[in-house]
């Protein structure tokens, strides 16, 4: 049904996409439970940034982050002085991008999961000899396990639906940094419509099954857009 | 600090008043803090239990809990704690609520102390269901189980009835009866029903405006007439008394205190059975004659005037009178003391209209 370098292209994405989710998970886990525990002056600083990607456009987004691991960017020398080399137009590259670039749609969801729960059912975990640690794991997560389904496919689907981000981190490298969505716009700059059109029925079905599988199954994380 | 007693010392500034308390608790029996909301004595209780962080002092039983610098943390605290609201694992059935903090506790005899809990609250047919699914006096009674099942060193109750409607509230009063004869170790309580203070206190601690203004035995603070918190049409003393003579023909109980016998309704009492009596005080009246042939009045005791003190209406005053032993309220009005010339050191006699058996 696919040619090979649609099946490439598909193969890629997937991989990118359950890798960058894995990372959130474990990155945006934490930064969601400061979030929405703290009472520092830092909170409403900390809550913009992880956001800001929710508005800006991801060509500024990817070409900072170009600009900043680049040969002679601050973080690129520093990664080229550890023996590293540079990110841009790497598959690390782009999954760095795309973890930043998914963050609030992972953090947000798992941030008001927790909020809900509200503080007493942690001061009744440690009325209970549960330290907080161990609260957290057998208290926290289980009641806000549906923010952590909401934020594990809302990571996932915006991760493969990237592009912008992409384009200027990653480049167009075939089976490297050549995603669905790339491998779209390539279709028709080369006028090759019917191949963009298997690809894009793709996207569009696979979007619209994730969205209604999160509204269906988990009728309350409508509203955490 | 001496072992055997509990000893807080907080100060801690919140919005409208600060918490400023230097208590000692006894080590045995149910500690009650009364007063209004706002008086600051649920956030006493969360200072003892280190959910709320105030500087200060706290030891129980010798054990330093917090000191000027060293605060252990809740969880490591030895203690059963119930919230207002019972506060149950969504996520986990009855029993694995219940086996929550006993799975963190030590001790020996935890998975006993975990039957004896289910036995004294009544619980055993809802273990298998979870919370959303039980009535609110069988999730309080769970919550109050759970706290138990820890083998705690001291229990603390946070207004556990408030929550509830009276058909619940008398569901649960008499379980909670049970825990303070049975249970071997202090309780402290938070609540501003006077009927629960008269139900269960042995020590009660009357809180306004964060400070603790009166802490004594239940029948000595009741008997003030100092009292800072107007207790109204509630006001009256809690007597314990032992039945002596049960006249089956008019369904009647002889109970005797210090001080006295007094006829009161029979409830199924066994001779020499322990009761706590409420005597309120607009339920004495005083005479200065002794029995009135003509009176439907059982109950009459010689009573020495102590003080007599203004009430909450001009028309009002509040007696403090003595028989034998005891201390009793009487709430008279203000014309009835001038016209019977009763003064401080009068000897009257005491009708008391009833006296409620509380247990």
């Amino acid at each position: 049904m696919f040619n090979d370098a649609n099946v490439i292209a598909i193969t890629l994405t997937l991989k990118l996409a359950f890798i960058v989710t894995v990372l959130l998970l474990l990155i945006g886990t934490p930064i969601a439970w400061w979030l929405s525990q703290t009472k520092s002056h830092f909170k409403g600083v900390i809550g913009a940034v992880v956001a800001l990607p929710i508005v800006l456009p991801p060509s500024v987004l990817g070409f900072y982050l170009l600009v900043a691991l680049g040969p002679n960017g601050p973080i690129g020398r520093l990664t080229q002085a550890l023996g590293i080399g540079t990110f841009p137009f790497t598959f690390s590259g782009l999954v760095i991008a795309s973890v930043l670039y998914s963050l609030p749609f992972v953090v947000q969801p798992i941030q008001n999961a927790f909020e809900a729960i509200g503080p007493r059912p942690l001061e009744t975990a440690a009325t209970l000899r549960a330290s907080p640690l161990d609260c957290f794991f057998t208290v926290v997560i289980p009641l806000a396990w549906p923010g952590f389904i909401s934020a594990t496919v809302l990571g996932f689907a915006h991760t493969v639906g990237e592009f912008g981000v992409v384009l200027m981190m990653g480049g167009n490298i075939p089976g490297v940094t050549r995603v669905i969505s790339v491998q779209i716009y390539d279709y028709v700059e080369a006028l090759e419509f019917g191949h963009a059109h298997q690809l894009a029925a793709l996207m569009l079905v696979f979007s619209f099954v994730v969205l209604l599988a999160l509204y269906t199954l988990n009728p309350t994380s409508r509203k955490i857009k | 600090m001496s072992s055997g007693t509990i000893t807080a010392r907080f100060n801690l500034p919140l919005p409208g008043f600060t918490l400023d308390i230097d208590l000692i608790l006894p080590s045995t029996g149910v500690s009650v803090l009364f007063g209004h909301s706002g008086s600051g004595k649920t956030t006493l209780l969360r200072c003892i239990a280190g959910l709320e962080r105030a500087s200060g002092h706290l030891s129980i039983n010798g054990i330093d809990w917090q000191t000027n610098n060293f605060f252990l943390p809740t969880y490591k605290r030895p203690l059963g704690y119930v919230f207002q609201e019972a506060s149950l694992f969504t996520h986990l059935s009855v029993m694995n609520n219940l086996k929550y903090g006993m799975k963190r506790s030590k001790g020996k005899d935890l998975e006993q102390s975990l039957e004896q809990s289910i036995e004294l609250l009544g619980i055993k047919h809802v273990l298998n269901r979870k919370p959303d699914k039980l009535s609110g006096g069988e999730r309080q009674r769970v919550a109050i189980a759970r706290s138990l099942a820890v083998n705690p060193k001291i229990l603390l109750m946070d207004e556990p009835l408030a929550s509830l409607d009276m058909p619940r509230k008398q569901e649960i009063l008499p379980f909670l009866e049970r825990l303070r004869d049975e249970l071997a170790i202090p309780m402290i309580y938070v609540t501003h029903a006077a009927d629960e203070v008269a139900r269960l206190a042995d020590h009660l601690v009357i809180m306004s405006a964060g400070k603790a203004v009166a802490s004594g035995t239940l029948t000595d603070t009741l008997s003030r007439l100092d009292l800072p918190v107007h207790l109204g049409k509630e006001a009256g003393v809690v007597l314990q008394a032992k039945i002596i003579e049960i006249d089956h023909q008019w369904s009647l109980a002889l109970a005797e205190f210090e001080g006295g016998n007094l006829w009161i309704k029979d409830s199924g009492f066994q001779l020499n059975q322990a009761v706590r009596l409420r005597v309120l005080a607009r339920d004495v009246s005083l005479s200065t004659e002794p029995q009135q042939q003509h009176s439907s009045m059982l109950n009459t005791l010689p009573a020495i005037v102590n003080d007599i003190a203004t009430s909450e209406h001009p028309a009002l005053r509040m007696a403090q009178l003595k028989v034998g032993n005891s201390l009793l309220l009487c709430r008279v009005t203000a014309r009835s003391i001038v016209a019977l010339n009763i003064n401080s050191g009068s000897s009257v006699w005491a009708q008391i209209k009833s006296a409620a058996f509380i247990e």
